[in-house]
């Protein structure tokens, strides 16, 4: 039945198609958007112009917010790795029993929405002995556990594929303490996997929203924030500020992608 | 040799600073969320919840976040099932391609994505122009509940390719070759063969779709600047807002939301127990 085989691809073909072209129709008119001298009652801009891309990244509110952005997004890394590197190692090395509690414990950041944690920390480091609402910290400890689940996953995963304890074992071997061989031996094995799980929880933390305009809103603006606190200014600057930022982001994930498949 | 390093006195201690940081930014948050829902100005009461469910503005916001969810979710779903399994059957240049980009859209959400519909499909937006002058449409209102529920669609389509996409290697090939041998059509094939071994997998994904609609605030919000009523912006309003804060309130409807999506979890465990086809 080739005729029908043919039909059948076809369809197949066409559908992955209009699927690529649901998704990429927002991002391209934005896109379109971005780049057009004007564009008011017609279905393609007048012109084409780079100039708004110009004005945005001459900004210094915007070059201001996106360093915010980066500083939170990154310290909120660093304090996910300082904390869960250990406490993966720990559990499989010493207490494997743990990992089940867990994998429920870190199904919380995905269960209870931003909202709802929000309305608890606003009351609570409001003021008091940890007042935080309204400075980055507070942010870095929420996208903390933003990240969690994810980096969780993604780490254990990779401890799993390396056989932690014959690693430790012929270290131990060898004359390593514990703190050396998990230093020396343990760590260098999960550089790749750690560095793909960071790599892409950064990418989501980049696109945080509640918790920055909740907690903290304009007294630390964040690159989203800023977006959003941008409404009323000209929709071409705000369409090449969102290309900016989805380019962002694409180039991260990439590279994620990129450093996973050199892994196989 | 016994090294410092080698008593599990200093395993444990490596795990506390991780239960610090979890208990204060995520356990201590929601205990007071539960215990403030359940508390008025002169002591426990569960006048909260009454005044929740008693109120038209209240049952409003939850009656139209369970709408927009539901409708997203089922949408999406839709959109995401007919996308992979045309995916599957596609050339693997194809096939990488476009699953790379939904994995890359499905960052695409929030308040860039609301944005991205205001050019688009706003009241001045590029195609609402288009649509009106060729006299398809009188105007589209972006800022509705139909509105809202197209701009969730969206976001829910990449994430459920991802979730599905998987899942459809359960399907092989020998049974359709099997059925069609047998006579049946596409369809009977489908609907005897193809859906049923989906079925946990579909609503699965169902329910992740569900709470990722439901607990939504930065595109409703971006979208309609907080005038849209649906529980996450009635919660915000309570507590972040300029007027009217009352976080015994925020608290209590916070529950309701976290309790709708524990129901949905819930009934999706009982109809996973009792699917025929799930792996024992």
């Amino acid at each position: 039945m080739p005729a029908e085989r043919t039909a059948h691809a076809l369809y197949h073909r066409t559908v992955v198609w209009v699927l690529f072209l649901i998704l990429l129709l927002p991002l391209a008119g934005t896109l379109l958007y971005s780049l057009a001298t004007s564009w008011s009652a017609t279905i393609l801009p007048s012109g084409l112009t780079l100039k708004w891309y110009l004005a945005l990244w001459s900004e210094t509110r915007f070059l201001q917010a996106f360093g915010r952005s980066l500083f939170v997004c990154v310290g909120a890394l660093v304090l996910a790795t300082v904390l869960i590197l250990p406490l993966l190692f720990v559990i499989n090395y010493h207490f494997p029993r743990l990992d089940a509690l867990m994998n429920v414990l870190i199904l919380l950041p995905f269960a209870v929405p931003p909202v709802v944690s929000a309305v608890g920390l606003l009351q609570l480091y409001g003021s008091g002995p940890l007042a935080m609402v309204g400075t980055p910290w507070i942010l870095m400890g929420c996208y903390f556990t933003v990240a969690l689940p994810f980096m969780y996953r993604a780490i254990s995963n990779n401890l799993q594929a390396i056989q932690l304890r014959d690693l430790m074992d012929a270290a131990h071997l060898l004359g390593a303490s514990t703190l050396q061989a998990a230093l020396l031996v343990v760590l260098p094995n999960l550089r790749k996997g750690l560095l793909v799980a960071l790599l892409l929880s950064f990418s989501f933390l980049f696109g945080e929203f509640v918790f920055a305009n909740l907690l903290v809103g304009t007294q630390y603006e964040t690159l989203q924030v800023y977006l959003n606190n941008m409404r009323n200014s000209t929709g071409h600057i705000n369409s090449a500020l969102v290309i900016s930022y989805f380019f962002f982001v694409l180039v991260l994930t990439w590279l994620a992608t990129f450093l996973n498949k050199g892994k196989h | 040799m016994k090294g410092l390093f080698q008593g599990k006195g200093w395993a444990v201690l490596c795990l506390l600073p991780f239960a610090l940081f979890f208990i204060v930014f995520q356990i201590a948050p929601l205990l007071w969320v539960a215990v403030h829902s359940v508390q008025v100005d002169d002591g426990w009461s569960l006048s909260n919840f009454t005044r929740a469910f008693g109120s038209k503005f209240y049952r409003q916001a939850m009656q139209f976040s369970l709408e927009i969810s539901v409708w997203s979710s089922l949408l999406g779903l839709l959109i995401a099932v007919v996308g992979s399994i045309s995916l599957s059957k596609v050339d693997s240049r194809l096939r990488n391609f476009v699953n790379a980009f939904a994995n890359m859209t499905s960052n695409f959400a929030g308040v860039p994505l609301a944005f991205a519909f205001i050019i688009l499909l706003g009241f001045n937006g590029a195609i609402t122009l288009v649509l009106k002058q060729s006299g398809l449409v009188d105007g589209f209102n972006l800022y509705s509940k139909g509105g809202l529920i197209l701009v969730y669609t969206y976001f829910q389509i990449p994430l459920g390719v991802l979730l599905l996409y998987p899942a459809l290697d359960a399907l092989r090939e020998d049974w359709r070759e099997s059925a069609a041998l047998l006579g049946a059509s596409t369809w009977r094939y489908w609907w005897h063969i193809g859906l049923p071994v989906l079925t946990p997998a579909l609503l699965g994904t169902f329910v992740i779709l569900l709470a990722n609609a439901l607990g939504a605030y930065a595109t409703v919000y971006a979208l309609t600047t907080g005038n849209f009523n649906v529980l996450p912006i009635r919660i915000a309003a309570m507590v972040a807002g300029d007027i009217s804060l009352d976080p015994n309130m925020a608290s209590a409807l916070a529950i309701i939301l976290v309790g709708m999506m524990t129901l949905v979890t819930v009934v999706h465990q009982w109809m996973l127990r009792r699917s025929y086809h799930v792996a024992r």
